[in-house]
């Protein structure tokens, strides 16, 4: 959890010198809760998020992630603690004051008004003249691709149209920071990936700050530069892709992101970075990440399961095939092994599609040493 | 918002400065007309004005909440950020609370406690101005998420409706408690409540010829209701579920309730089957029945209001019966039970709720009715009668027709209560968004026979009555003297010309004239306010939402004969001495018929998705902007179905205005009653034709003006909210 500021208790008030104006966060969250009611959807959050990146909040469906994207828009106002934009103590401010743009899961485009209008409402209502701000609508709906468009009215695009009318209106204000709520999931899966793409784009080229919610650990990985991992209102892990996927810091992480398989393991002895870890008969060889010795769990990547069918168990654990599936190019399997007293059930993918294994079969099951870390128990 | 903040509080100075702030008096500004001396020739003068020259020193502190909110104009934020900012803020938000509440707590008592005349418009220009102003200083607080609009809106909302709903509501109780010299009797109130001719049980128990009035109110509101839903059914059933080809039809005549004023029905009933009606003649003629005025008491009134209910009960029946999924029904013929099984298992039982509803809602429509049982009801008595003679009758006993209100209000109130707690969310039909195929089944013919029957009955009764209306007022008197004439429009509609040019003669001008202003005034605020509240009830969370929204909801289940005294008892006297004017009949039609323009708008506010305001908020706009530029422009079909209902209401209602209209200021209604009940029924029931043929005029004019504007998918059909809107006719 690098990016977390801890603060000295006492101070109230951000006093940056003009100097450090450029190193301030676009976003950050001070202790922040929110509570509706006696629930509480939001626990203490603090981070900070940097100037011209996209940062993801991802999460399982109810931990809270739309809830803090909209207490950064102003949509809710937090129960307790400080939010900050651009260094500015914005907590107080309704959403209208804020210097933040939001693409709604819906798009909320203004049905009564055409795609230019749309996309100038924001400028017009800031007091621009109206010329200047259709004018620098067309602008940016022909950067989304949707010049010669601008008569229509929203209910007579494409719902992939429709989510680039939204983001050009949002940006049209040039926005300290950009918001989206998971803004992909009325599409479908093509267009997914290439409105993905294209929002990851624009974002480098135009510099934008971005805080993305989505609870898709793919689309996650594909588009952040940071993943806040949030479970049940509170932060789970806060990292780059890479160090979410192979440094996962707790089961719930090394599950969320990539399936792991959850495996029970014992950390034997250490040298060095790396441990000894013994699972089943097989002694694998993994940086310890600091673990003590004993009792350990293994987070197993499913294409990091070796099956073959000899009956050597040296390197590995004996299992039965329980579910086999056959997907154009590669193989999902489910082993069934015993560990430690009980079956555990081992989900795997192999790309060995001419000779499927059948369920059934026993089989030995070995670990490719990447795509297998230790996490705390 | 220092602007605006200034233009506020130059208004507050115009209210003490310029603005009379008593009624009456010599001040030559908006309301003068009063003595020209005397001891009350000053009384129209401005606050400060009668402060230093009429020796009323207390009116002088209206200038301390004014010179608070100056200093907290001053105390504007100097630094933008930091501390000395926040600090500059939080005494500003302070100087302004005060002055908002300082001004309003200062005007409440000293209008409470000092002998005066009635308040003046500067008195109300300055209430509204420290609302504002305190609403200023709250925002800054943070209240509403700082937005200044929302807080003074909700001021505004929740202090016209204390002031116009609960002021009058609460004066009805404290009346109760009082004898008619103003006397604090609590004693006597529970002897007045539980009174013999309240709550007698006479004719049950054979110790007396007749019931009490609670009683007889209760049994024709049951007696209705059972019917009138039986019929909705009827109807609803031909409607939804046969092959009937006329249903454009069935909708159109779901209208007619809506634009007839509640008592021509009544007295069409009079006409076909009074005592010299033309049904009577024919039986007595032709099976030699004799001539009875059976007509006249429960079975007249009860006719009247199934006749005029009808429509509603049908509106809420078929909404129902479309909502219940024929895959149900399909699933039930599946598993091999006939048609008539599957309606009594598996139909009736969903729509169970629904039922319950419609019977609720013409229960109410019947408790509050006063116009059918005036006209119809002879001896038989109903509380709203009761009360308007109470009031205007020989006896004059306000502290009875004040405990008469408190029964029929409490009446009403549970019926609306269980209404709401019971069925408002209970309903297992639901139209989903997914397309629901299958057929529903058809159904058992019993059933259908027996539908057609009932609803060949009321279409003939219906026919007969509105022909009656038609043709009534062009015979010279229907029934015994069938002789063609122009006669009775002549006398209420004539123009003569005379030495000063064209003239209106007529009896009914003045009437019409003042029924077509006031509703033409009242239309526009109506609407507003209640569109306001629709708003602030759908799309904003605040402290005590809930306690606004029972206060909404309960100006909803007040009957108009409740509000018409509560408004007499309340507006007759200092400090708001209103009665008599023009101003309290349009204030009497705003507070009625607010629930309207609520209902509407919640209907159509809860179709427009929130994250439209959502996206409005963060691309900048304020919510007033907001609520102007993209709420309001999609909120068009409620704010034609708001305006439209509130002018065709307050041209048919009755019950409310009657006690309030005066030489002066007669509406048609009132008029209309008051020809029937000398008998002039040729006369009444043209005027009524003539009222029936405007308000088709202008509903017609109003659907071409407005049109509709296509927004491709979400087009909003105009909700046509008569079931729930004709709640308290
Ligand atoms: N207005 C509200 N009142 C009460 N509880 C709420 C409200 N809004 C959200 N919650 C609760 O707060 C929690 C977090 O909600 P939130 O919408 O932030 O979830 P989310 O992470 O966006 O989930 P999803 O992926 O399903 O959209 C949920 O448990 C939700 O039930
Ligand atoms: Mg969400």
């Amino acid at each position: 959890m690098t990016h977390i500021r801890t603060l000295s208790p006492g101070t109230t008030t951000l006093e940056p010198a003009p100097a450090a104006a450029r190193a301030r966060p676009a976003v950050e969250f001070r202790s922040v809760v929110k509570r509706y009611g006696a629930f509480t959807a939001v626990h203490e959050l603090n981070f900070s998020i940097e100037a011209g990146t996209l940062v993801t909040l991802l999460g399982p469906s109810g931990c809270g992630k739309t809830t803090t994207l909209r207490m950064i828009a102003g949509l809710e106002q937090a129960s307790s603690g400080t939010i900050l934009i651009g260094g500015e103590n914005v907590t107080a401010r309704s959403a209208a004051e804020r210097d933040v743009s939001m693409v709604f899961q819906s798009y909320a485009l203004f049905p009564h008004m055409t795609i230019l209008d749309n996309v100038a409402y924001g400028l017009t209502v800031g007091g621009m003249a109206k010329r200047a701000a259709l004018e620098a609508a067309r602008d940016k709906l022909a950067l989304v691709g949707l010049a010669g468009l601008e008569g229509r009215l929203p209910s007579e695009l494409s719902g992939g149209q429709q989510q680039r009318v939204a983001v050009a209106r949002a940006i049209v204000l040039e926005p300290r920071v950009l918001l989206f709520d998971e803004p992909l999931s009325n599409l479908d899966a093509k267009m997914r990936r290439q409105v993905r793409e294209d929002i990851r784009q624009l974002q480098q080229s135009l510099k934008l700050t971005v805080v993305y919610v989505t609870h898709d650990q793919e689309e996650a990985l594909a588009v952040s530069d940071r993943i806040i991992v949030m479970a049940g209102g509170r932060i789970a892990q806060d990292g780059t892709p890479r160090d979410l996927y192979q440094r996962p810091a707790s089961r719930f992480i090394a599950d969320f992101i990539g399936d792991a398989n959850i495996v029970p393991a014992l950390l034997e002895g250490r040298d060095g970075a790396l441990g000894r870890v013994r699972v089943g008969m097989a002694t694998l060889t993994l940086p310890h990440r600091d673990l003590a010795d004993g009792p350990v769990e293994l987070a197993v990547r499913p294409n990091a399961i070796r099956l073959t069918s000899d009956q050597d168990p040296s390197d590995g654990l004996l299992g039965r095939v329980h579910f086999a599936a056959y997907l154009g190019d590669h193989m999902e399997y489910e082993v069934a092994v015993a560990l430690g007293g009980r079956e555990v059930m081992l989900f795997a993918r192999t790309p060995d599609v001419d000779a499927p294994l059948s369920v059934g079969d026993a089989v030995c099951v070995g670990f490719a040493p990447r795509g297998v870390t230790v996490v705390p128990p | 918002m220092k602007r605006h903040l200034g233009f506020w509080l130059a208004a507050g100075w115009a209210a003490v400065l310029v603005l009379p702030w008593h009624i009456g008096g010599v001040w030559p500004v908006f309301w003068p007309a009063g003595p020209q001396n005397g001891p009350s020739a000053g009384d129209g003068m401005p606050a400060l004005i009668q402060g230093l020259l009429l020796g009323r020193p207390w009116l002088l502190a209206s200038v301390l909440p004014l010179l608070a909110a100056l200093a907290g104009l001053w105390a504007k934020g100097r630094a933008k950020d930091g501390a000395k900012g926040e600090a500059d803020e939080r005494a500003r938000s302070a100087w302004l609370t005060a002055a908002g509440g300082g001004g309003l707590g200062w005007l409440l008592v000293e209008s409470l406690a000092v002998t005066q005349p009635g308040l003046g418009l500067g008195a109300a220009a300055y209430a509204v101005v420290c609302l504002v102003l305190g609403a200023h200083g709250l925002a800054l607080r943070g209240w509403c998420k700082g937005d200044v609009f929302i807080v003074a809106s909700i001021g505004l909302v929740l202090g016209s409706i204390l002031v116009f709903v609960g002021f009058p509501v609460v004066t009805i109780l404290l009346s109760a408690v009082q004898d008619n010299d103003g006397r604090l009797t609590v004693a006597g109130l529970f002897d007045k409540l539980t009174d013999s001719g309240i709550w007698g049980l006479g004719c049950v128990l054979g110790t007396g010829s007749t019931c009490g009035v609670a009683w007889n109110t209760l049994a024709l509101a049951g007696v209705v209701g059972v019917l009138t839903t039986g019929t909705g059914l009827a109807f609803a059933l031909i409607a939804v579920r046969t092959g009937f080809r006329f249903k454009a039809a069935l909708r159109l005549a779901s209208i007619l309730p809506v634009i007839t004023p509640p008592f021509v029905i009544g007295l069409a009933i009079i006409l076909l089957f009074g005592r010299a009606g033309v049904v009577t003649d024919l039986l007595s003629t032709l099976f030699d029945i004799p001539r009875s005025r059976w007509i006249y008491g429960m079975p007249g009134v009860a006719m009247a209001q199934i006749l005029a209910f009808t429509p509603i009960s049908f509106l809420v029946l078929v909404g129902v019966l479309q909502g219940v999924s024929p895959t149900l029904e399909e699933a039930s013929q599946t598993l091999r039970a006939t048609p008539w099984i599957t309606f009594r298992t598996v139909t009736l039982p969903l729509i169970r709720p629904g039922l319950a509803n419609a019977f609720l809602i013409s229960f109410i429509e019947s408790l509050a009715d006063f116009g059918n049982p005036l006209v119809l009801g002879g001896n038989f008595d109903v509380l709203s009668t009761k009360i308007f003679y109470a009031v205007v009758g020989a006896a004059h006993d306000q502290g009875r027709a004040a405990v008469l209100a408190i029964i029929l209000l409490s009446f009403t109130l549970s019926a609306f209560l269980a209404q709401r707690r019971w069925l408002g969310r209970r309903s297992y039909a639901t139209v989903a968004g997914k397309g629901d195929a299958g057929l529903p089944s058809p159904l058992p013919s019993g059933v259908r026979i027996a539908a057609s029957a009932v609803a060949a009955l009321w279409t003939a009764l219906t026919v007969l009555v509105y022909g009656t209306i038609l043709v009534g007022g062009f015979l010279k008197s229907l029934g015994r003297d069938n002789t063609l004439t122009l006669i009775h429009y002549q006398t209420a509609f004539g123009i003569e010309t005379g030495p000063n040019g064209w003239w209106f003669s007529g009896s009914a001008w003045d009437s019409l004239f003042t029924t077509l202003g006031v509703s033409l005034v009242a239309m526009p605020l109506t609407a507003a306010l209640g569109l306001l509240t629709a708003y602030l009830l759908v799309r904003q969370s605040f402290l005590g939402r809930g306690a606004f929204e029972f206060l909404t909801m309960l100006s909803f289940a007040i009957p108009g004969t409740v509000i018409g005294v509560s408004y007499i008892l309340a507006f007759n006297t200092p400090p708001l001495e209103l009665t008599g004017t023009g101003l309290i009949l349009i204030i009497a039609f705003v507070f009625r018929n607010m629930p309207v323009g609520i209902r509407a708008g919640i209907a159509t506010l809860s179709q427009i998705d929130k994250s439209l305001d959502e996206a409005s908020l963060t691309l900048g706009a304020r919510s007033f902007t907001t609520l102007r530029r993209v709420i309001l422009p999609l909120l068009r079909p409620a704010i034609v179905t708001a305006m439209v209902y509130s002018f065709v209401r307050a041209i048919t209602s009755v019950s409310a205005v009657i006690f309030l209209v005066t030489a002066k200021y007669n509406l048609a209604t009132a008029y209309i009653v008051g020809r029937a009940e000398v008998g002039e029924y040729g006369l009444a029931i043209a005027y009524s034709s003539a009222l029936i043929a405007i308000m088709v005029v202008a509903l017609l004019a109003i659907q071409l003006l407005v049109g509709e504007r296509r927004l491709g998918r979400r087009t909003a059909a105009l909700p046509v909210s008569t079931s729930a809107s004709k709640v308290n006719a």
